[in-house]
């Protein structure tokens, strides 16, 4: 009696809402039995984990801080994944983000002013926005398959970041070490409050403006035709081609935004290694966020606070600090068993004919 | 959750249940931030094998505390979190720290900040950092005498001065005892890869050369010189579990006696800010047992260690001649502590060029 999934004649609105919340349930749980497991008591660690980080004003600025690039580039993808376009290397993009942007005060450390900095985001957009246009030209020129031509990039940019601050944009003063000068005044991102700087602020914005756009505009009817059902959309006069490049510019030019962000205010400097994997985290920031801009923020808020738990996890409990990525795995894991199952169902085949049998589409 | 205990402890000691649990409250707090993982083997795993050392050594007044593979962008907000948890004592053990150590001490003067291998210090920050070169001379010795082929693999990360420094003291070593000597470098520009550290090892192996230095911290190097019947050496920490044939003898940081007398010293009140550089003579770095080597190269490496050890010997004793033919260094004295911090440029003989 093979198993089987079967498409689901109707599809549960209600359900597909209260997805992501169940699967954050299904994590804790599966998070008491961990720390049960490891000896600790499962109240206790899920508190440390993911309440404590939320009593101080310290650690839940810290929160808005870690959650700002992953909302910037979260909600660029939500909006991507939407139209079916499948960019997965913001990584690479915020990157180049970062060296476009670092490159003003690496090639002009004297010059200060809010020019500077303005200067410094529009070059941060620009480096993003291009990468990311080179797998939307392969994909609507050769349909070259998007998945991986912008993933590869990913490496790509990173092996470009570690050439330029190992060899020529090296700090002088650095006695070697493949690190630039580090930024200062109009080369950093003034503070809102306390920890949070500008970047918060962005993303904010970014978020509030692409739910507006794709709630209440034509351009937001356009791309989500143009993922559900692209043949209409052809209909329509909406042009493919068109949607992918958009697409792509957009979460491009916003994973970029963060990249020079994120340099200008928390690292302070171009260094080899300048994110923990935020382009690939936000690839679950905008699923957990239902692919909608809105919901990005708060699925932002809640893989920062897998983060910072993870850290509050090792310094108060003594777990391995690999217990981050495992929530992290286990959440996705358990979001798309969610979404899998609002739209099938299981069934067994009592009979023996198999060919019926239909794949996932 | 955290109130309840700390009442229901409170409780315990005001009712005088338990004098023990009294002074757990009491106990000091000393935290590590690793920059690796403990299980790697190498440079992480010694820093832990410390802060072991200060449990064993200081675990009824001193409670220790660390966070593992700390990212360099993460960091700062990791130190803040150490020192707001209560920390008094903290030590970032890896370069990339350097920065974020010291916004984070400005902002807790009160809380000891130690940060392994940097150069900037502070009224609550001291650096401390060991003579590795020191062991990488006695190693040149050993590689000259025991190659066949005359021909070292090297495999190192970043050229910084540590490793600049550790490569030219093997170079001045080997050339010692045979003055045709000959490294190949591989770098990797990464501290701990395995399997970009095992590539390398086999491309050298290839290459010609019969013995591998690696200035990395994984074990993947020595279990390739292992599986294909060559030698090499330990780096950080003794490896001989994962090549009990191919280890001539490794390299040992061993930082426990520093650890225990800074938490001391903080326990005692007399903590100051400094900037540390053991050696040898000071048992920071010593070499492991010597193994799969005849008794006369045991006895040359032995007496090149106790020299080193009482001062006898200094790995950079003027006039040391450059790759471009320059002489550095008074004749008969030892370099400069500056000179050496700084090193950025190779000795005559290496066959390879620095980023410039």
């Amino acid at each position: 009696m093979p198993l089987v999934l079967e498409k689901r004649a109707e599809r549960s609105t209600r359900m597909a809402l209260l997805s992501p919340v169940i699967a954050i349930a299904l994590t804790l749980i599966t998070g008491a039995v961990l720390f049960a497991i490891r000896g600790i008591d499962p109240l206790h660690g899920l508190y440390v984990y993911f309440v404590e980080p939320l009593t101080l004003m310290w650690s839940v600025e810290q929160l808005i801080v870690k959650a700002t690039p992953l909302v910037l580039i979260g909600v660029g993808l939500a909006v991507c994944y939407t139209a079916n376009v499948w960019n997965i290397g913001a990584e690479g993009q915020f990157t180049m983000g970062a060296i476009f942007g670092g490159m003003i005060p690496v090639l002009f450390p004297a010059w200060q002013s809010p020019l500077t900095l303005i200067t410094m985001l529009l070059f941060g957009i620009a480096g993003g926005m291009g990468w990311a246009a080179i797998p939307a030209w392969l994909k609507t020129r050769f349909n070259a398959n998007e998945i991986l031509t912008s993933l590869m990039l990913v490496y790509v940019a990173q092996l470009l970041l570690d050439w330029l601050v190992r060899g020529p944009w090296r700090d002088p003063q650095g006695f070697n070490f493949p690190k630039t000068i580090t930024f200062d005044g109009w080369q950093l991102l003034p503070m809102l409050s306390g920890s949070i700087h500008l970047g918060a602020l962005f993303a904010l914005v970014a978020a509030l403006i692409l739910a507006f756009v794709m709630a209440r505009m034509l351009k937001g009817f356009e791309i989500r035709v143009s993922g559900n059902a692209p043949r209409a959309g052809r209909f329509a006069g909406f042009s493919r081609p068109r949607t992918i490049m958009f697409c792509f510019l957009l979460s491009g030019g916003l994973a970029g935004l963060a990249g020079i962000t994120e340099v200008a205010s928390v690292v302070a400097q171009l260094q080899p290694q300048i994110s923990p994997g935020y382009g690939f985290t936000a690839i679950i920031v905008a699923f957990l966020g239902r692919l909608n801009p809105i919901g990005a923020i708060f699925a932002g808020l809640m893989l920062a606070l897998s983060y910072l738990g993870g850290e509050a996890a090792q310094v108060s409990l003594g777990l391995s600090d690999r217990i981050a990525k495992v929530f992290q795995g286990i959440l996705l894991f358990y979001i798309l068993a969610c979404d899998t199952l609002i739209l099938y169902r299981f069934r067994w085949l009592k009979t023996q004919v198999s060919a019926t049998v239909q794949p996932a589409e | 959750m955290k109130k309840l205990m700390m009442s229901a402890a409170v409780l315990a000691v005001a009712l005088g249940m338990s004098a023990a649990s009294a002074s757990a409250q009491e106990k000091l707090k000393a935290c590590w931030l690793y920059v690796g993982a403990i299980g790697d083997f190498g440079w992480t795993y010694q820093h832990n094998q410390g802060r072991l050392a200060v449990e064993k050594e200081l675990g009824d007044k001193v409670q220790t505390v660390f966070v593992e593979n700390v990212p360099e962008a993460d960091s700062e907000r990791a130190i803040e979190r150490l020192a707001r948890d209560g920390c008094a004592i903290i030590f970032t053990t890896s370069f990339g720290f350097m920065e974020p150590t010291l916004k984070v001490a400005k902002k807790f003067p009160d809380v000891k900040f130690e940060h392994a291998t940097g150069f900037k210090t502070a009224p609550n920050v001291t650096t401390y950092n060991a003579k590795f070169h020191e062991g990488r001379y006695v190693i040149g010795q050993i590689a000259a005498k025991m190659s066949k082929s005359g021909v070292a693999g090297y495999i190192v990360s970043v050229p910084i001065p540590e490793v600049v420094a550790g490569i030219n003291a093997f170079m001045l070593g080997a050339q010692s005892v045979n003055p045709d000597f000959k490294v190949k470098i591989v770098w990797i520009n990464s501290w701990y890869d395995p399997g970009k550290e095992a590539d390398a090892a086999k491309v050298l192996f290839s290459q010609g050369a019969d013995i591998m230095v690696q200035h990395t911290d994984s074990t993947a190097p020595l279990q390739v010189a292992e599986e294909q019947g060559k030698h090499g050496f330990g780096q950080a920490s003794d490896m001989i579990k994962f090549a009990p044939k191919a280890q001539y003898t490794a390299i040992v940081d061993n930082w426990a006696p520093y650890y225990v007398r800074r938490v001391k010293d903080v326990l005692d009140g007399t903590w100051k800010s400094q900037s540390s550089w053991d050696g040898m003579a000071e048992g920071t770095v010593h070499m492991s047992p010597l193994t799969n080597l005849p008794d006369d190269v045991v006895k040359m490496a032995t007496e090149t260690e106790d020299a080193i050890k009482s001062g006898k010997l200094h790995p950079f004793t003027g006039p040391i001649t450059k790759q471009d033919g320059s002489t550095i260094g008074e004749a008969g004295k030892p370099l400069g502590d500056g000179d050496i911090l700084g090193m950025n440029w190779f000795v005559k003989g290496v066959d390879d060029k620095l980023p410039q």
